[in-house]
C-alpha cells in the first residue's frame, strides 16, 4: 500500500441549522489523481475549504494529517505554505493585469519592495511552458480564453511549489479540446509527483484520469473506489452519488409533433463590437409544436449568440433574416416583443443572466410576466405567492418556502426557478440554453422530465447543449452548428455522437 | 418512468411559520434600524432632561428634516436601482430660485409657481435621466456634473442675490400648520385636528394590516409569526399615537409638511412593494442583465427614476424656500449627502437591489434626532459632523458584517 500524503479523519462542519459535513474521511495517496464526486450540496466544496484553510482550524471538528504531520491551517496562506493549492471553479485572475503579474500575484519577484520585471516575465514564461502554454507572459489575462486562463491558474499554483493541487470543476467552462489538454496536463503533473484532487461532475473524465474516486452524499463519505482495474463504471459511480440505480438517465417520451411554430430564415448576426465579424451565418431552422429540437455545437460556434439574437436582439449587431411564428413573419426587436410573441429564453448562465440572486423565489418566478399578476400597474402579491407555490410543488423546487432567497438554492433548484419563470410567461417556444449545466445527476433527470412535460403540452422546445448524450437522449431532431453556420439537420433516428461531432467540427469550404 | 426513484433530498422543511428566534435574526437589519432610532431618542431624551420630546421640539424635528426625508424617498429608489444622485441639493436650490423668479419677476400666482416648479424639477430629472439611461454615462458622473451645473444656474438666475418676501400661501407648505383656527381656542386642551388625523391614521393602519393578514391566511400563504405581527402593529400604533399626542400638545398642531410627507411615505412604500414599477426597480438593481432578459425596459425604469427624483427635489426646494421665506444661491448645500446617508443608514445596499422607503425615512430620522439632540446639548457643529460620519460608517459596517455572516452560513 502506497503512502498517504493526506488523511482527513471524521471531519464535521456545522453551519447554523445545517450539518454540511459529518464524519467525512478522505485518504489521498501520494502522487495519485484522486477524484471527488457527489451531487451538488453533497459537501465537496465545503470539504475542500476545510482542507485549504478557508474554514480555519477550530471551526470544524476532526483531524487533518498532511505529509505525516498534523495540519491546523489558519487560512489559505497557511495551507499554501505547506504546498496545498486550490483552484476554484470561478477563476480568480485579474483581467487587467498581465499573465505574469497574475502568476506571481501575492508572491511577487521583488527586491526591497520593487518588482524585478525581468525575473517575473522570464519565470512566468518557464511556468507557462510547463503547462503547455505558448503565450507571451505580458499579455493581459482578460485577453486570453477561459481554457488558457485555467492553465495560467495552474501555472500560478506551480509557482508556489505545490504538492497537492485541488481543482474544483476545472473543465466545467471548457470546450472538449481545452478539457483534453487540461486533463493531459494533470496526468503530466502526476508524473512529476504532484498529487491532485479533482472535483468534477464529468464522470467520463474521472474515469479517464483519476486513480481513485471518493463519493460524498449528503455530507457523508459513501465510499472510495479504485479506478485502476476499470471495473468501476459510470453507472456504478452514479449509484454511489444518488443512492439509487439509474437505469435510464433520460425519461421516456412518445413525441406527438404538430404544426411548425417558429421558423428562422437566413438569420445572420454580426459581432456587437467588431461588426465585420459574422457570428451567425445565414442560419435556417424550424421547430414544431410538441417537438424537442437540439442545437449542438462546440464552444464559440454561435449557439448562445443565435438564441439571444432571436430573443429580442439581446446579442449582436446588424441582424438580418426573418422569423416566422405560426407561418407569419414577426419581429423581435426587444425582449418584451419576443416575450409578447410567445418566445422564452432560459439562459446558460443563470447566475448572471437568469436570476435576481438577492431576491426570493416568488419574485423571480413572476419576473418575466409580472403583467399577468397585476392590474393597472399594481401587483397582486397574494396571487403571486400562490402561483409561485404551485410551481414550487409541481417543479419540485427544494426550498422551505417561496420566500427563500434564490442565491441560497442549489444549482438544480435555481434552474427550476428559471424554468418556472419562463413557464409562467406561457410561451409557445422555449429556448433552453444548457439547461443542465452544473447541476447534479438527480436534478438533471428532473429537468429532462420537465422538458418532456412541456413538449407534451404542445410547446416547441429548443435545447442548446454541449453534452451530446443529453441531446441524443431528449431530442427529436438535432441541428449542428459550426462557425456560425448550420451544418446539418439530423433526425434522432440517424444521430450518433460520431456523426454529430463530424458536422460540429466541419470547417468552412 | 424507467427509474427506481428514491429521492436523496428527503429533508423537507414544512412551509410556513419559522420559529420565532430564527425569524427575528432574519429580520435583524430591519429591526436593528428601528431599535437604533429608539435607543438614540431615549438617550437624548435622558441627556437633554426631557427637552427632546417636548411637543414643540418634536414639531421642530419634523419640519427641520422634512426636505431631507423627502429627498431620501427618491434617493433610496435610485440607490435600489444601483445609481446615485449627487445633484439633488443643487436642483432643490435651482427650483427654489426659479419659483422666486416666477412669482416676483413674472408675477405668477403661488399655485402656478408650484406647478411650474414641479415641472422644472421633472425636466431637470429627465435631462439627467436621459444621460444616465439612454447615453449610458454612470449616474455618479452625470449627477456630479448636475450638482455643478444647477448650482451654477441657481447663481446665474439669482444674479447672486437672494429672493425674499414669498406670498403667505407659498410659505404654508414649509412652515404652516393644519387648520390652526378650526376649533375655538377655549376647547384647545389638545389640537383636535391633530388628534383626529392620528386616530384616522391608526384606524386605517389596523384595518389594512388585519385585512392583509386575513387574505394571506385565506390563501394559505406563509406569514409572519402571530406574536411578531401583533407586537409590530402595537408598536407602530403606539408610536403614531405618541407623536400625535405630542404634536396635539404643541403650539400649533400638525405641520402641513408632515401631512405631505406622510402621504408620500405611504404612497411610495406601496409603489416600491406592490407596483409593477417598484418591483422592476428591485429587479434592475438586483441583476440588471437578468432584468433585461426578462423583458423589462430597464432604460425606461432608470429614466423614470430620475424624473421622479427631480420632482421630489423640486418639492423639497419649495418646502425649504417656503420655510426660510428665502431663495438663495447657497441653498440646499449638502442636502444630497444627508439624503444619501439616510438611505444607507436605513439599510440600502451600495450594490443596489436592497432598500426600503421606511428604512430611508428611519435613517433620516436618526440623523435628524442626532442633529437636534446634539444641538440641544450645545454640541458644536464640528463634533456633530464627526458623530454623524461615524454613525453612517458603523451602520453600513454593521450591514457588511451581517451580510458576511449570512454568506458564511450559506456554504
Amino acid at each position: 500500500m502506497a503512502e498517504n500524503i493526506l488523511r482527513m479523519r471524521r471531519i464535521t462542519k456545522t453551519f447554523p441549522g445545517v450539518k454540511a459535513l459529518q464524519d467525512v474521511n478522505l485518504d489521498v495517496e501520494r502522487g495519485e489523481v484522486h477524484a471527488i464526486c457527489g451531487e451538488n450540496g453533497a459537501g465537496k466544496s465545503t470539504l475542500m475549504k476545510v482542507l485549504s484553510g478557508v474554514y480555519p482550524h477550530g471551526t470544524y471538528d476532526g483531524d487533518i494529517e498532511f505529509e505525516d504531520s498534523v495540519a491546523e491551517f489558519k487560512d489559505i496562506r497557511d495551507s499554501e505554505r505547506d504546498g496545498i493549492v486550490i483552484i476554484h471553479q470561478e477563476l480568480a485572475l485579474s483581467p487587467f493585469l498581465s499573465v505574469a503579474e497574475n502568476i506571481f500575484l501575492g508572491n511577487e519577484r521583488e527586491k526591497r519592495g520593487f518588482i524585478n520585471w525581468n525575473e517575473t516575465n522570464v519565470e512566468a514564461a518557464k511556468l507557462l511552458r510547463r503547462v503547455g502554454l505558448d503565450l507571451n507572459p505580458v499579455v493581459r489575462a482578460g485577453d486570453i480564453g477561459v481554457g488558457k486562463q485555467q492553465l495560467v491558474e495552474i501555472a500560478k499554483a506551480l509557482s508556489k511549489n505545490v504538492k497537492l493541487l485541488i481543482l474544483d470543476e476545472p473543465t466545467a467552462a471548457l470546450n472538449d479540446e481545452d478539457s483534453a489538454h487540461l486533463l493531459g496536463l494533470v496526468k503530466g503533473l502526476r508524473a512529476e509527483g504532484i498529487t491532485c484532487i479533482i472535483i468534477s461532475h464529468k464522470l467520463n473524465e474521472i474515469r479517464a484520469i483519476a486513480d481513485s474516486v471518493t463519493i460524498l452524499r449528503d455530507g457523508r463519505t459513501i465510499e472510495t473506489l479504485s479506478l485502476h482495474d476499470g471495473s468501476v463504471t459510470e453507472e456504478r459511480i452514479i449509484r454511489g452519488m444518488v443512492g439509487r440505480d439509474m437505469e435510464s438517465r433520460y425519461p421516456e417520451r412518445t413525441p406527438s409533433i404538430g404544426e411548425e411554430v417558429l421558423r428562422v430564415e437566413d438569420w445572420t448576426v454580426h459581432h456587437p463590437q467588431e461588426s465585420s465579424r459574422v457570428v451567425v451565418d445565414a442560419a435556417n431552422l424550424n421547430v414544431r409544436a410538441g417537438e424537442v429540437v437540439g442545437i449542438a455545437g462546440l464552444m464559440g460556434a454561435g449557439r448562445t449568440e443565435l438564441a439571444m439574437s432571436i430573443f429580442g436582439r439581446s446579442y449582436g449587431s446588424h441582424i438580418t433574416g426573418t422569423l416566422y411564428k405560426n407561418g407569419s413573419p414577426i419581429t423581435t426587436r426587444t425582449v418584451g416583443e419576443a416575450i409578447g410573441h410567445g418566445i422564452a429564453y432560459a439562459t446558460e448562465d443563470r447566475k448572471r443572466y437568469g436570476l435576481n440572486l438577492i431576491d426570493d423565489i416568488k419574485r423571480n418566478v413572476s419576473g418575466a410576466a409580472l403583467g399577468k399578476l397585476s392590474r393597472r400597474g399594481w401587483v397582486d402579491g397574494g396571487r403571486e405567492a400562490v402561483v409561485a407555490g404551485d410551481y414550487r410543488r409541481s417543479m419540485n423546487i427544494k426550498a422551505p418556502s417561496v420566500t427563500a432567497i434564490t442565491g441560497k438554492l442549489s444549482g438544480g433548484n435555481q434552474q427550476k426557478v428559471v424554468l418556472s419563470k419562463w413557464m409562467f410567461s406561457d410561451p409557445d417556444v422555449l429556448i433552453l440554453d444548457e439547461p443542465t449545466r452544473g447541476i447534479d445527476v438527480g436534478a438533471k433527470y428532473e429537468i429532462y422530465t420537465i422538458i418532456n412535460r412541456l413538449a407534451g403540452e404542445g410547446k416547441a422546445v429548443i435545447v442548446i447543449s454541449s453534452e451530446l448524450p443529453e441531446l441524443l437522449g431528449i431530442c427529436d431532431r438535432i441541428y449542428t452548428l459550426a462557425e456560425g453556420r448550420i451544418t446539418a439537420e439530423v433526425p434522432i433516428g440517424q444521430a450518433t455522437p460520431e456523426l454529430l461531432m463530424q458536422y460540429m467540427t466541419k470547417e468552412k469550404d | 418512468m424507467a427509474t427506481t426513484v428514491k429521492d436523496p433530498h428527503v429533508t423537507t422543511t414544512p412551509p410556513g411559520v419559522k420559529d420565532g428566534f430564527s425569524f427575528l435574526t432574519s429580520r435583524l437589519r430591519q429591526i436593528g434600524i428601528f431599535v437604533a432610532l429608539l435607543v438614540i431618542v431615549t438617550l437624548f431624551q435622558v441627556l437633554t432632561g426631557g427637552a427632546l420630546l417636548m411637543p414643540d421640539n418634536v414639531s421642530n424635528i419634523i419640519v427641520q428634516n422634512s426636505y431631507i426625508l423627502l429627498l431620501a424617498i427618491g434617493m433610496v429608489m435610485i440607490i435600489v436601482a444601483g445609481h446615485i444622485d449627487l445633484s439633488v441639493g443643487s436642483v432643490a436650490a435651482f427650483v427654489g430660485a426659479m419659483s422666486g423668479i416666477m412669482i416676483q419677476d413674472w408675477g405668477l400666482p403661488w399655485w402656478a409657481a408650484f406647478v411650474g416648479s414641479l415641472l422644472i424639477g421633472g425636466l431637470v430629472g429627465a435631462w439627467q435621466g436621459f444621460w444616465v439611461a439612454y447615453v449610458g454615462i454612470p449616474a455618479f458622473i452625470v449627477t456630479l456634473a448636475g450638482m455643478l451645473v444647477f448650482r451654477g444656474l441657481t447663481q446665474i438666475v439669482l444674479e447672486n442675490q437672494r429672493i425674499t418676501g414669498f406670498p403667505e400661501e407659498y410659505r404654508q407648505l414649509g412652515g404652516g400648520f393644519l387648520f390652526p383656527g378650526l376649533f375655538p381656542p377655549e376647547t384647545n386642551l389638545l389640537d383636535w385636528t391633530t388628534v383626529g388625523l392620528g386616530v384616522i391614521a391608526v384606524a386605517l393602519l389596523i384595518i389594512t394590516q388585519l385585512r392583509g393578514r386575513a387574505t394571506r391566511a385565506r390563501l394559505k400563504l406563509e406569514d409572519e409569526p402571530k406574536a411578531w405581527f401583533y407586537t409590530k402593529l402595537g408598536f407602530i400604533v403606539a408610536v403614531i399615537l405618541g407623536v400625535t399626542y405630542l404634536l396635539a400638545g404643541s403650539r400649533s398642531g400638525t405641520p402641513i409638511v408632515l401631512v405631505v410627507l406622510g402621504v408620500l411615505i405611504v404612497a411610495y412604500s406601496l409603489v416600491m412593494s406592490n407596483s409593477v414599477f417598484g418591483r422592476h426597480i428591485y429587479a434592475v438593481g438586483g441583476n440588471l442583465q437578468a432584468a433585461q432578459l426578462s423583458g423589462i425596459n430597464t432604460k425606461r425604469i432608470d429614466f423614470m427614476l430620475f424624473v421622479n427624483m427631480g420632482v421630489l427635489a423640486a418639492l423639497a426646494g419649495l418646502i425649504f424656500t417656503g420655510r426660510l421665506n428665502s431663495a438663495g444661491p447657497g441653498a440646499g448645500n449638502l442636502f444630497e449627502l444627508d439624503a444619501i446617508a439616510a438611505a444607507f443608514i436605513g439599510g440600502a445596499a451600495v450594490t443596489g437591489g436592497v432598500g426600503t422607503v421606511i428604512g430611508a425615512i428611519t435613517g433620516g430620522l436618526i440623523m435628524g434626532v442626532l442633529n437636534n439632540g446634539m444641538s440641544l446639548l450645545g454640541v458644536g457643529i464640528d463634533v456633530q459632523q464627526f458623530i454623524k460620519g461615524m454613525v453612517l460608517l458603523l451602520a453600513v459596517g454593521f450591514d457588511v458584517f451581517n451580510k458576511r455572516r449570512a454568506s458564511n452560513a450559506l456554504k
